[in-house]
Order: structure tokens, then sequence, then C-alpha cells
């Protein structure tokens, strides 16, 4: 019974495929997956912007939209319908073919990149031998969409956001591959499946998700920041800063464009946070071995929607850093730190199988941590606030 | 030589035309872009993964990403007054011609050089991670210390524009 709550998407995709003719099976099992993806992950997205409106003003001790529905439950339909409704508004002396093009490359990229995750035992879209850097190299192509846009606008706000939003990407691309290549390393495969059946092991109840060892939670706190960035989320949302640059790169897009980079951004930050689930916390295995009978997939978007409600607190928490101090903290702090990461990582795997690896390799990453923050922070005084105010 | 290759290589053809034939300097980089995605679709159609990944991972991700900043930075996206197609383009076809027949005979030539080679070998990627571990370390090695002097130099020039700036 628990065998077939799990494999149920299985299951459902091979009897449908079954009613059809022969030679159109193929291709209709690739279809229908793809319908799948491409259905389910917008409306979880109408979920989540919910979400994070009734979490943000809560967190801001305001309620959030409660006109439409029941705790504003249909606020997304009214969202969905406003945008589609919206004149499409392209500036005179804007790029109108660059213009148009920006948004659908960012959701094409997006889209693309959820072909690889792992979503469930035997639920992966295509088992590539090289998923990850598939993902990766898909990642990068949504930097040149930022571009687009914010060129195409013929607006210094936009072009100033996408600068800036691009210098963003790219800084924080390596510490992000970086912090991943460690995984890589001790799975042996760049493949995401056989990472996900490298942590679905279980000694004493506990699982040996990559989290769970040191240099696995450095990897996943550094994936995380260079996620966080990389999304363009609060703390590092300076390229769409609501109060600087009106909305950065997406300033001149209206109605329907508008929506469909929201849906872009947020459906990257589904991406990556499955890519980091998948990575760190194990992908669709379960928490405890006497859990194994709840369904995958419930496990994977688990995991999914926690990182979702971890990103939201940071909005709600963190205030924004300036581009200076986000340029400094990719290059200075965090880089030098994987690069750590992964010799630790390396020495994990050669020390054996006892205490000692724990015990040396926490602490190579807390002294290191520790001292870079020291030597960091030397020139930074934090006195008694002082006020100067204008003559 | 199927139909899928033709329609990628009319791809790639395409793009590298419009990234020479475009007037607007920016578009002509984008359409550089697509001539990149173009190469790397042909490596994956020859199952060369990691090769086409990696081409798109560095050259859409970085090459390209690279090229807008210099046309951004400069003022190279405002059209020329005086035309964007150069007066010497006879010499430039000629040579564009002798370069293109060298290169042709030398893929033609490859056929009977190298009669032992199957048409499509399958390459995993810890293949290719053993032999740049292996057989081809010194060059890994030599390729890291250029990249470490390039970042060197990267840094000394941005920090004598700030020198030459007070």
């Amino acid at each position: 019974m628990a065998e077939t709550m799990d494999q149920i998407f299985v299951l459902l995709k091979h009897w449908i495929v079954g009613l059809l003719p022969v030679t159109v099976q193929p291709i209709a099992s690739v279809l229908l997956s793809v319908v799948a993806i491409v259905g389910f992950f917008p409306a979880l997205f109408a979920l989540t912007v919910l979400l994070e409106r009734k979490g943000l003003g809560r967190m801001q001790n305001r309620i959030g939209p409660n006109r439409v529905g029941p705790f504003g439950l249909l606020q997304p339909i009214a969202d969905g319908i406003k945008s589609l409704t919206k004149e499409d508004i392209v500036p005179l002396s804007a790029d109108a073919t660059v213009h148009f093009l920006a948004p659908v490359v960012l959701v094409v990229a997006v889209f693309l990149g959820f072909a690889v995750l792992p979503m469930g035992r035997n639920m992966v879209l295509v088992d590539m031998d090289a998923s990850l850097l598939f993902y990766f190299s898909i990642g990068a192509s949504t930097e040149l969409s930022v571009f687009m846009a914010g060129w195409s606008s013929r607006n210094k706000y936009s072009l100033l956001g996408a600068m800036r939003a691009v210098a963003q990407m790219i800084s924080y691309e390596v510490p992000l591959l970086m912090s991943s290549v460690a995984v890589v390393m001790m799975t042996g495969s760049l493949s995401l499946v056989k990472i996900v059946e490298a942590q679905n092991h279980y000694t004493w109840g506990l699982p040996h998700w990559y989290i769970f060892t040191p240099w696995g939670f450095a990897g996943f706190v550094m994936f995380a920041v260079a996620a966080t960035a990389e999304t363009n989320r609060s703390p590092f949302d300076l390229p769409e800063g609501e109060s600087e640059l009106v909305a950065g790169y997406f300033t001149e897009y209206s109605g329907f464009k508008f929506a469909l980079f929201f849906l872009g951004e947020y459906l990257a930050m589904f991406s990556i946070s499955g890519l980091g689930a998948t990575l760190f916390l194990g992908g669709w295995s379960a928490p405890f071995s006497f859990m194994t009978w709840v369904p995958s997939w419930i496990w994977f978007f688990s995991k999914l929607m926690l990182s979702i409600i971890v990103f939201i607190w940071l909005r709600g928490t963190l205030p924004r850093m300036r581009q200076d101090q986000l340029m400094n903290f990719a290059w200075k702090f965090v880089l030098p730190l994987t690069l750590l990461n992964l010799f630790v990582a390396g020495l994990w795997r050669f020390l054996g199988n006892g205490w000692e690896r724990w015990v040396v390799c926490s602490a190579i990453l807390i002294v290191a941590y520790a001292a870079m923050g020291k030597v960091g922070m030397r020139r930074e005084h934090f006195g008694p606030r002082s006020y100067h105010y204008a003559e | 030589m199927s139909g899928m290759f033709f329609l990628i290589s009319a791809l790639a053809v395409g793009g590298g035309l419009a990234a020479v034939l475009l007037k607007n300097t920016v578009h002509c980089a984008l359409a550089l872009t697509l001539a990149f995605a173009g190469l790397a679709l042909l490596f994956l159609q020859l199952d060369a993964q990691y090769a086409g990944f990696a081409q798109m991972l560095v050259y859409i991700g970085a090459v390209a990403i690279l090229v807008v900043f210099a046309i951004l930075l400069t003022r190279g996206s405002e059209t020329p007054k005086d035309g964007v197609y150069s007066r010497n383009w006879f010499a430039g076809l000629v040579i564009a011609a002798a370069v293109f027949a060298m290169l042709g005979w030398a893929v033609l030539q490859s056929t009977s050089v190298l009669p032992h080679e199957t048409a499509e070998p399958v390459v995993t990627v810890q293949q290719i991670g053993i032999a740049l571990m292996g057989r081809y370390v010194l060059p890994l090695e030599i390729v890291a210390l250029l990249l470490t002097a390039a970042t060197i130099g990267a840094v000394i020039v941005a920090m004598h524009e700030k020198e030459g700036a007070k």
C-alpha cells in the first residue's frame, strides 16, 4: 500500500500512456511529465505568493490580504486576472524584440531546470549522467534574460538594476557551484539521482544526509546564501530594490510580462530549493528509517516548502545588503570558505570512519569561519550611534 | 546527417550570420549567444554531454555576459556614423574562404588519417575526470596557473583605476 502511494504518479502515467497507440507512446510519456510539471509548479507559485504576502504581513505586524475569499485564499486568482487584463505598455524607444523575448527566455530557462530534479523515487523527467551540470548551465542562461530585460527598456533605472543583478548573479554563481562540487566529490557522480540514492541510507535510524556532516553543513549554509543571492531574494534584492530602483530591471514591464517575470523569479526559487534539498537534505528520502512508509514525493515537497518558508522568513527579517557589501561578502568571505570546504570534504573522506574526522573537520571549519569573520570585521567600528545634521 | 543536425546547424550558422550582419551591437551579441547555443546543441546531439553543458555554462553563462558588459560599459551600443560594413570586404571574404577551405580539408582528411576511430565514442564524465587527473594533469595545472595570473591581473588593473582616480 505504501509502495503504491509512493509510485502513484508513475503508475498513473504508465496507465495513461498505456491507453495510447504504441507509436505515440514515448512522446506521450514525455509530454505527460512536462504537462504535469508545467501545471503543478505555477499552482505552487500561486500558493507561495499568497503565503509570502500573509507571512510577511504577520512578521510586519499586519494581516496580509484577507478580502478575497476566506483568509485571502482566492487572492492569487484575483492577481492572475489583474495581470492578464492589464494593458501591455512597451515604451516607444524600447527595443521591441528583445523586450518581448526577455521574460520568455527567463521562464523557459527556469522550467528547463525542473527537468532534472528527482521529485520522488523514479520521478525524474530526464535522468542524465551530468544532470547537475545541465542545471547549472541552464541557470547561467537566466542571467542573460535579466540583462536583456534591463537593456531593452532604454531606462537608466532598468539598466542600472540589470547590471547590478548580473554582477551579483555572476559573483554568487561561483560559491554556488563550488559548494555543490563538494557534494559531487563525495558522491562520485554528477547525476542527481545517484546523489539522492547515496544519501538514502540509515545508521541507527538517522539518515546519511550530507547536511549532517561538517562539510555538508558548511556547504549547505553557503549554498543557501548563494541561492538567495542567485534568485535576487532579500537580503540580496538590491537589483529589484523596491525603494531604490523603482522595480529594477523590470520597471518597464506591465501586465502579463511582469507576471511572467514574477513567475520566473519564484520558479527559480523553487528550482534552487529543490536542488538544495536534493544535494544536501537527501532529496526524497525520509528523515528517520521508521518513516519510510510516507511517500517519497511528500518528503521532497516538504523540504522544498520548508526552504521557501525560510526564504520568506529571511525576507521579513533581514535588511537589504548594499551592493558593495554584497560583492565583498561573495568574493572575500563565501568563496574562500567554499574552497576550504572542498579541502575539508577531501579530508573527511581520507581520515577513516571514526570520531577523529568529525572533530578535525568541524574544528577546521569553525576556526576558519571565526578567523575570517574577525579579519573581515576589523575595519568596522561599532560605537555609539552618532548623528550628523545638515547645517 | 539527420534532420536534427540540419536544424541545429541552421540555428548556429544563422546566429553567426546575424552576429555579423545586424546593425545594433547588442543585437549582435545576443545573436552570438544564439550561435553558442547552437554549438552546444551540436555537442549534445553527438552525445558529448559534458562538452555540451560546459559549452553552455562557459560560453553562454560567462563569455556572452562578458561581451554584453563590454558593450554596455563602452559606448559601443550606438551605431557608428560611417556604417558598420568595412570597405575591404572582398579581402575579408577571400581570407574567410581560405580558412574555411583549410579547415574543411583537415576535417575530411581525418577519416583517412585515423581509420581506427569509431563513429561516436561513449565518454562518461568519470572518464573525462580520470583523464584530466591522469594523462592530462600537466595541462590542467598550467591552465590553473594561467587562470590565477589572469585573476591577479584583473585585480591589479581594477586597483590601479582606483588609485588613478585619486
